[in-house]
C-alpha cells in the first residue's frame, strides 16, 4: 500500500461516512450541512481521478450552490419535521429497500472490478482533433466543439427549469421579484463582505472563464462564481432581486443559448453542418459563445437560487 | 537546495496539519458555540497559513505563489465574516434562551 | 488497488446509500438530498471510466469528464425545481409531505 493509495482509501471512507450521515441524520438541517461538506470533499476525489475541471464544477455547483439551496429549504421546512417523520415506512419496507440497495451497489461494484483492461478511450481522438479549435484544454474542446450540441441543449434545460420555477408563482405576483427582501445591518459584517468580495469575485470568475481555454476552468465554473457574487449582494440587502418581467433580465437569460444557436445555424448556412465552426474563426467564435454563456449561466443560476416570485415588482 | 526546500515544506505542512487537528479537537470538545468558533478560526487560519507557507516553497513561479497567498487571504476573510455572523446569532440565542 | 477501483467502489456504495435514502426517508427534502447523493455516485462512475481512459499524456479521457460537468449543472437545475415545488407545496398546504390523504385543505388564496 503506497502513500497515495492509503490516502485514496482514507478519502473514500470519509466520503462514504458523510454519505451515510446524510441519509441517517435526524434533522434535515444537519443532513443538508453534511451535504455541503460532502460536496466540498468530492472535488478531492475528482482531483485524484484527474478531472480538475469537474472538481471545480462540483465544488462550485454541487457543494456551494446546491448546499445553499438545500440549507435554505431545510431551514424553512424546519417546523414540519416531526409531523412527517412519523410516516417512516415499516420494517419490512426498510428491509426490502436495503436488500435492493445492497444488490444494486454490489452489482455496480462487480462492474467496476470487471471493467476491460485497458479501457476504451477517446483521448487520442480528442487530442488529434484539437487543432481544429486551437484551444489547449481538452475538456473545453469537448464541451464547446466536439459535443457542442450537448452544451447548447444544456443551456436550454437550465432555462426550462427556470421557467418551471417561475410557473409556480401565484397569479397576483406574476412578473414580481423572487424571494423576500433581505435586510442586513448596513454597517454589519455581511454588508461589509458584500462590498469587499464581489469586485474580487468578478475578477476571479472572469479569470476562470478566460483561463479555461488552455487550463482547467471554463464558462460554467466562472459563471457560478459570478452568480455567487450576485447572490451575496442580494443576501446582504445591498441590491434587491430584479423583477422577472424586466426585459434586460430576459435578454441576459437568452443571450447564451441565443448566440450559440445563431453560430450553429451560421455553421449550417456557411459551413457543412450545424455548429460547424469555420476553422479560421473557431477560437474567436468559441470565446464569444463562452462569454455569452457565462453571463447567461450566472443569471440563470442566480435566479434558480432566488426561487419563486413572492412580491409584486 | 531543493532538498532543503522539501524538508521545510514537510515541516510546514505538518505544522499546518497539527493546527487543523487541534482545531478539530476543539470543535468536538469545547462546551459551547463561541468557544468552538474560537478554536476553529484560530486553528484553521494558522493551519492553512502553514500549509500555504509550505507550498510556497514548491511553487514554480512568483505568480503561482501569489495565487496561493490570495487563497489564504480569501479563506481568512470568509472565515472571519462567517464566525462573526454565527457568533452574533449564538449570543442572541444565548441571551434569549 | 489504484484510484479508479477505489473510487469506483466508493461511487457504487454512494449509489446504494442514495437509493436506500430515497426509498425510506419520508421527508421530500431528504429524498432530494438522497437523489443528489445517487447522482454524485453515478458521476463518480463516469470519472472512473474517464480515469481508465488516460492516454496520450492526458490525466483522463475528456469526453466523460465533459459529460459529468453537463450532468452536474443539469442536476442542480433539477434540484432547484424540486425544492421550489416542495416549498410551494408547503406554502399551499402547510405540510411538507407527499402522502395524499394527510394533506390539509389548501390554506391560502383562491387565486393561487
Amino acid at each position: 500500500m503506497t502513500i497515495a493509495s492509503t490516502y485514496e482509501v482514507a478519502l473514500a471512507m470519509i466520503v462514504l461516512g458523510l454519505a451515510a450521515w446524510i441519509i441517517t441524520a435526524q434533522k434535515s438541517f444537519a443532513a443538508a450541512g453534511g451535504f455541503v461538506a460532502y460536496g466540498l470533499l468530492l472535488p478531492l476525489v475528482w482531483v485524484r481521478l484527474g478531472g480538475i475541471d469537474v472538481a471545480l464544477a462540483e465544488a462550485a455547483i454541487g457543494g456551494g450552490l446546491s448546499g445553499v439551496l438545500l440549507l435554505g429549504a431545510a431551514a424553512r421546512l424546519g417546523t414540519t419535521e416531526t409531523a412527517v417523520v412519523a410516516e417512516r415506512p415499516g420494517v419490512l419496507v426498510r428491509l426490502l429497500a436495503s436488500v435492493l440497495s445492497a444488490f444494486i451497489a454490489l452489482s455496480l461494484a462487480a462492474v467496476v472490478l470487471l471493467l476491460p483492461d485497458p479501457g476504451p478511450t477517446l483521448a487520442p481522438a480528442a487530442v488529434e482533433n484539437s487543432a481544429a479549435t486551437g484551444l489547449g484544454n481538452p475538456v473545453t474542446n469537448v464541451l464547446m466543439a466536439f459535443r457542442a450540441m450537448d452544451t447548447l441543449l444544456e443551456k436550454v434545460v437550465l432555462l426550462l427549469a427556470l421557467i418551471g420555477i417561475w410557473s409556480l408563482v401565484p397569479d397576483r405576483f406574476w412578473g414580481g421579484r423572487p424571494g423576500m427582501r433581505h435586510e442586513a445591518d448596513p454597517r454589519g459584517v455581511l454588508a461589509f463582505l458584500a462590498r469587499l468580495l464581489p469586485p474580487l469575485g468578478i475578477v476571479i470568475g472572469l479569470y476562470v472563464l478566460w483561463v479555461g481555454a488552455d487550463h482547467p476552468g471554463g464558462a460554467f465554473q466562472g459563471g457560478t462564481i459570478l452568480a455567487a457574487m450576485w447572490l451575496l449582494v442580494m443576501m446582504a440587502g445591498l441590491m434587491d432581486a430584479p423583477p422577472i418581467s424586466r426585459r434586460w433580465l430576459r435578454l441576459t437569460l437568452i443571450a447564451g443559448p441565443g448566440i450559440f444557436l445563431v453560430v450553429g445555424l451560421g455553421g449550417l448556412w456557411l459551413g457543412n453542418a450545424f455548429l460547424a465552426y469555420p476553422s479560421a474563426y473557431a477560437k474567436p467564435l468559441i470565446v464569444a459563445i463562452e462569454l455569452a454563456m457565462t453571463l447567461t449561466v450566472a443569471a440563470t443560476l442566480g435566479l434558480l437560487m432566488a426561487g419563486v416570485p413572492e412580491r409584486r415588482a | 537546495m531543493s532538498a532543503a526546500f522539501n524538508i521545510m515544506t514537510i515541516i510546514a505542512v505538518s505544522a499546518g496539519a497539527f493546527f487543523f487537528f487541534a482545531g478539530t479537537i476543539g470543535l468536538l470538545r469545547f462546551p459551547d458555540t463561541l468557544t468552538r468558533l474560537h478554536a476553529l478560526t484560530k486553528a484553521d487560519n494558522l493551519g492553512l497559513g502553514f500549509v500555504v507557507l509550505g507550498l510556497l516553497l514548491q511553487a514554480p513561479s512568483i505568480r503561482d505563489g501569489l495565487k496561493l497567498v490570495a487563497v489564504w487571504l480569501l479563506v481568512l476573510l470568509a472565515g472571519a465574516t462567517v464566525s462573526q455572523l454565527i457568533a452574533r446569532i449564538a449570543r442572541q440565542d444565548g441571551a434569549s434562551g | 488497488m489504484n484510484a479508479a477501483v477505489v473510487f469506483g467502489l466508493c461511487g457504487a456504495i454512494a449509489i446504494g446509500l442514495g437509493l436506500y435514502g430515497l426509498i425510506t426517508n419520508p421527508q421530500p427534502l431528504r429524498k432530494i438530498l438522497a437523489f443528489n447523493l445517487l447522482g454524485s455516485g453515478a458521476f463518480l462512475f463516469f470519472g472512473v471510466v474517464a480515469r481508465r481512459g488516460a492516454a496520450v499524456g492526458l490525466g483522463g479521457d475528456p469526453v466523460p469528464q465533459a459529460l459529468v460537468i453537463t450532468g452536474i449543472v443539469v442536476a442542480f437545475a433539477a434540484t432547484a425545481l424540486a425544492v421550489a415545488l416542495l416549498l410551494r407545496l408547503f406554502e399551499m398546504t402547510g405540510a411538507a409531505t407527499i402522502r395524499a390523504d394527510t394533506r390539509s385543505s389548501p390554506a391560502d388564496d383562491p387565486e393561487a
